[in-house]
């Protein structure tokens, strides 16, 4: 290896074989180095870089969020621009176009959801960063256990806790036959596999967009070292224009699904709003 | 170290410490922009809303006033162009009348000043057939005396010669036969005066 491709592997936080063959990223990409450790009430903390990354994106979408909503005006500026469209986005097309007529009060969660997912999704091509937080299921998982209790608590108060068991166990026109298949897949589909999806769906789109960018980019720096060697040559060109290409899917994959997160909320909430049906 | 014992764990299950900094880091956005920034784009949203709706409130104030004031003008017009049209026939009409009156007034005019001149013409010819008898009758008598002489101082005789004479003159006269039965008594005018 040359000591320049050297030093990107080591940002890149990869081990390199003492052999000087190839070593594909593991999962170890994920746990880094713990840069602080504490106990509180017996509960362990590890403050790692995807930590302090997580800290960073969430900063810096607040920084924007409130430097483009102070002063606003009724012709709007450039980031006054951007903030409205976001924040409309997320107001109109998803809450009030998949809640429906009782969205008002849910788009503040929404938001905070949108804003979030997607600063941290960002870290992710972001240079010297290049991990989602979003890529550590605690992330995702935190927001799918507040959007479960959300959407539960809103049913019970809509429907009562009775009323809301007999709409999710025995959804209307099923045959009563077919209750024995219905029901238990219906309880499990709404109580267990929903928020699990949702939060699996948005960690496993990070994770493997990660460990794409990762082996693409420890490829051609391997293969930049080889250079001479083999087909290296051909080979690496290759490597990084993948590694282009998978940057630019990440974009989408970081907008779609911070979008796709929180569509899902919306229409959760829009079957713990509507009557039963 | 962290890279060999991560080998073995599971990532789909996080140490609940990493939940709990992930829960404050969500929370800490989610109180900032639930409590100030969400409230000022809705503000704004709802400044612009009011802007929109005031220009269109008072586009359509406008333009009613512009309306109202248009039909006044227009009932105005109707108005002048209805009395124009009064004072026009009212007009016509008194001239009519006026015409009419003249007319009429001139007619009786003429009509009177055309009596008038008759009655003065009968009068004035009255009065020269009355003067003519009287001379004719004494420029006679003295004619017929000088020529007849003393024959004619018979009283009696003397009266039926003028009698007969006056009779042949008003014979010969085209338009006197009522002047003749009248003959008569115009000869007692100049015997008054003899």
């Amino acid at each position: 290896m040359t000591s320049s491709a050297s030093a990107l592997a080591s940002v890149l936080a990869v081990e390199s074989d003492p052999g000087g063959g190839f070593v594909s990223p593991t999962i170890a990409e994920f746990y880094p180095p713990a840069l602080a450790e504490f106990s509180i009430f017996g509960i362990d903390f590890t403050i790692t870089r995807i930590t302090v990354i997580s800290w960073i994106a969430t900063a810096a979408i607040l920084a924007f969020l409130v430097l483009a909503s102070r002063r606003m005006t009724v012709v709007p500026r450039k980031s006054q621009f951007l903030l409205e469209g976001s924040y409309s986005l997320v107001r109109d097309n998803i809450g009030r176009d998949v809640i429906g007529p009782k969205y008002k009060q849910f788009v503040p969660f929404l938001g905070a959801l949108f804003f979030f997912i997607i600063a941290n999704n960002a870290m992710s091509i972001v240079p010297f960063f290049q991990i989602s937080p979003m890529s550590k299921f605690a992330y995702p998982l935190v927001l799918a256990i507040l959007v479960y209790i959300l959407y539960n608590a809103v049913s019970i108060k809509n429907k009562g806790l009775g009323g809301y068991l007999k709409e999710v166990a025995v959804p209307s026109g099923v045959p009563i036959p077919f209750l024995v298949l219905v029901t238990p897949i219906e309880l499990l589909q709404v109580f267990v596999i929903r928020p699990f999806t949702l939060a699996v769906r948005l960690f496993a789109n990070m994770f493997a967009g990660h460990m794409l960018l990762v082996v693409f980019s420890l490829g051609t720096v391997y293969l930049l070292g080889k250079i001479g060697e083999n087909f290296s040559f051909v080979f690496a060109p290759f490597s990084f224009l993948m590694a282009l290409f998978m940057t630019f899917f990440e974009v989408l994959v970081i907008v779609l699904q911070a979008y796709v997160f929180t569509v899902l909320t919306a229409t959760y909430l829009n079957g713990a709003v509507e009557k039963a049906h | 170290m962290d890279l060999i014992a991560a080998e073995s764990v599971n990532p789909l299950l996080p140490p609940v410490g990493e939940i709990i900094v992930g829960l404050i880091t969500f929370a800490i956005l989610a109180f900032v922009v639930v409590k100030f920034v969400f409230p000022m784009i809705e503000k704004t949203f709802q400044e612009r809303r009011n802007a929109i709706e005031g220009g269109i409130e008072r586009a359509e104030a406008a333009q009613a006033e512009a309306k109202a004031a248009l039909e006044q003008y227009r009932a105005q017009l109707a108005e002048a162009r209805t009395e124009a049209a009064q004072i026009r026939d009212a007009a016509r009409a008194e001239g009519q009348q006026i015409l009419e009156e003249l007319r009429t007034q001139a007619q009786e005019e003429s009509a009177r000043i055309v009596a008038r001149g008759e009655e003065q013409l009968a009068a004035s010819r009255q009065q020269v057939v009355n003067e003519l008898r009287g001379q004719i009758g004494s420029m006679a008598v003295t004619l017929a005396g000088r020529v007849v002489g003393e024959s004619l101082e018979d009283e009696a005789r003397r009266r039926g010669t003028v009698d007969r004479f006056l009779d042949e003159l008003d014979a010969m006269s085209t338009s006197t036969p009522s002047t003749g039965t009248a003959g008569g008594s115009t000869v007692y005018v100049p015997e008054g005066d003899r």
